[in-house]
């Protein structure tokens, strides 16, 4: 993964492109180092939405007037774009809100209607609530069972523990590509053949994977993946839900309304084609053609550079927090094995105590569960503070990061 | 790149030492076996969780405890209300719930509220009222018997 062969990214040039880094917070130069929550955006996506609203706005696949046909030529070509970016087949891209809203569609319309009582569902100690809480309602409702492959103190998977769930009645294995909280990059490559050989379908949330590191659904063999447009220099609002033809196909819909309908009468309904039969209602068009400029903006520097230039962040952020002391650091501390977010407790201080001290000059990172509990359950933590890198990420603001843990440490005489 | 130093201390205003003591040496904290009402109270923000429990003898508090765990600012609220209500009645409890609440709400006056004026630093970090007022808020909807104290 480490080739050294790249130049380094430009970073001073790239962070022109971000207008907000010029914040100041609390008088001090904005350090983002939240990106993992959502990222910062680049000119070129706020101005490709203002652009579409000043010039190409109406609604989509309805009416002939020709505003209405650019505005759907942009949606589509915004689809063609955003599956080229996973190496996907743009017939099974289905936008939706963001990860969320598409491994919910993936529950409701997949696991709830199609799984039968006493299948199971397999997830992680890792999974982020909405790649849980899903699951648990649909498990619920259709009598699936739900199990989670344990976690080790490594931070990786018990990958015996998989073993040993990815068999029948095991049906569907859900499970985070990278861990929002530990940084850990999940070996799909193996689950996902445990899982085929079980018979069971693999859905990936790639929300923190995909704006990091190349993905190609073709290579990971996944049957669904899902992510969020706002964590990859992309607006809110926008999501992705990928699906293999065999299951989209054959699953009913997830919301009704209009686009997702071929005909109509007052007792029944029949479905567009997918993806149109997942996309019930008006679309987010501008969103979907600010999150193909993200897709521009990101391949132009190139996903292998960004994934380079976050490594060398993560290292040193690594010996940052190993220099300071008294700092627990959750997650493998290879960097083969995880990616640019970073998870940690200052002795016992709280969370929310480091994350105050930070912003006072300037440093934003996240401080709380991370909507993660059973992995803080896990950890046995209440909260963990997090530093999570992206392209514009300089080493001065990892340094920065280390002069305020010091303060945290001399005010809480840590 | 950055100057701690050229900024005001954070002891100065929201890590004052008497609530940093509170933190590390809570007072009250623990079960209270003969309590007469209980209440939780969670930030789910946050994951902080807190219990608390007191026993009313006569109209008084006659006994008052507090469990749980978040930050500090959440914990040495929680500790300080415990050794400002203990032993009040329950009118007056009452009000220093709501000159507390004021006092970081609406940046009310703190007089008489004792060593709870070192919580007024709070009133200038909105996201860390909710954590101070935690506990307080738990007391005063068990007392009213309603849900509407959300800051
Ligand atoms: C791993 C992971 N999964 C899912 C989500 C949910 O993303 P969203 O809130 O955009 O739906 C997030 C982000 O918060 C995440 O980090």
């Amino acid at each position: 993964m480490i080739e050294p062969a790249l130049a380094p990214l430009d970073v001073a040039r790239i962070r022109a492109d971000f207008p907000i880094l010029e914040r100041k917070i609390n008088g001090a130069p904005l350090v983002y180092l939240d990106s993992a929550a959502t990222t910062q955006k680049p000119n070129v996506v706020i101005d490709a939405i203002g652009n579409y609203y000043r010039t190409s706005n109406a609604n989509v696949h309805r009416g002939v007037h020709s505003l209405g046909n650019e505005a759907t030529d942009a949606f589509e070509l915004g689809r063609r774009r955003v599956a080229q970016f996973i190496d996907a087949d743009p017939a099974g891209l289905v936008f939706t809100r963001n990860t969320t809203e598409a491994l919910n569609l993936v529950a409701a319309s997949y696991a709830r209607e199609m799984l039968q009582p006493g299948d199971r569902i397999v997830v992680t100690e890792m999974e982020h609530h909405s790649n849980l809480v899903p699951w648990q309602l649909a498990s619920e409702r259709a009598g699936l069972e739900l199990a989670a492959i344990r976690l080790q103190d490594d931070g990786t998977l018990d990958m015996d523990d998989a073993e040993r769930l990815l068999k029948p009645p095991t049906r569907l294995l859900s499970v985070t590509h990278q861990s929002n909280v530990l940084g850990t990059v999940n070996d799909l490559a193996t689950l996902t053949r445990l899982a085929h050989a079980a018979g069971a379908l693999v859905c990936v949330d790639a929300a923190q994977s995909v704006p990091h590191r190349p993905v190609s659904v073709r290579q990971l063999d996944c049957d669904f993946l899902a992510f969020s447009g706002h964590k990859m220099c992309g607006p809110m609002g926008i999501g992705v839900l990928w699906a293999r033809p065999e299951p989209l196909n054959a699953m009913p819909p997830f919301q009704g309304g209009g686009s997702m309908i071929l005909r109509v009468t007052l007792q029944h309904s029949s479905w567009n084609d997918v993806p149109h039969k997942f996309e019930a209602g008006t679309p987010d068009v501008a969103s979907v053609v600010g999150l193909a400029a993200a897709c521009d903006y990101i391949d132009n520097i190139g996903l292998t550079a960004i994934c380079e230039h976050e490594t060398r962040l993560t290292k040193r952020l690594l010996d940052v927090l190993t220099t300071i002391g008294d700092i627990d650091i959750h997650g493998p501390l290879d960097l083969t094995q995880r990616g640019g977010c970073v998870s940690f407790n200052v002795g016992n201080v709280h969370a929310h105590d480091v994350g105050t001290i930070l912003d006072r000059t300037g440093i934003a990172v996240r401080a709380g569960h991370h909507c993660c509990q059973p992995l803080m359950q896990r950890l046995g933590v209440p909260a963990t503070t997090r530093a999570s890198t992206y392209l514009y990420t300089t080493p001065n603001e990892i340094d920065a990061l280390g002069e305020g843990l010091a303060e945290v440490k001399r005010v809480f005489r840590v | 790149m950055v100057g701690f130093s050229n900024t005001t201390p954070v002891e100065d205003d929201l890590y004052r030492e008497i609530v940093l003591e509170h933190y590390s040496h809570p007072r009250h904290r623990g079960e209270l076996e003969t309590a007469s009402s209980r209440v939780d109270a969670t930030n789910p923000l946050c994951g902080d969780e807190l219990s608390l429990a007191w026993r009313v003898e006569g109209g008084r508090i006659s006994g008052i405890a507090f469990s749980g765990r978040g930050c500090s600012i959440s914990m040495a609220s929680a500790s300080m209300l415990c050794e400002a209500l203990d032993g009040q009645d329950m009118a007056t409890a009452a009000d220093i719930a709501a000159r507390f609440r004021s006092m970081l709400l609406d940046k009310g006056p703190s007089d008489g509220l004792g060593d709870l004026e070192a919580l007024r630093g709070v009133a200038a970090y909105p996201v860390r009222i909710k954590c101070a007022v935690l506990a307080w808020n738990a007391l005063l909807q068990e007392l009213a018997g309603t849900a509407e104290t959300e800051p």
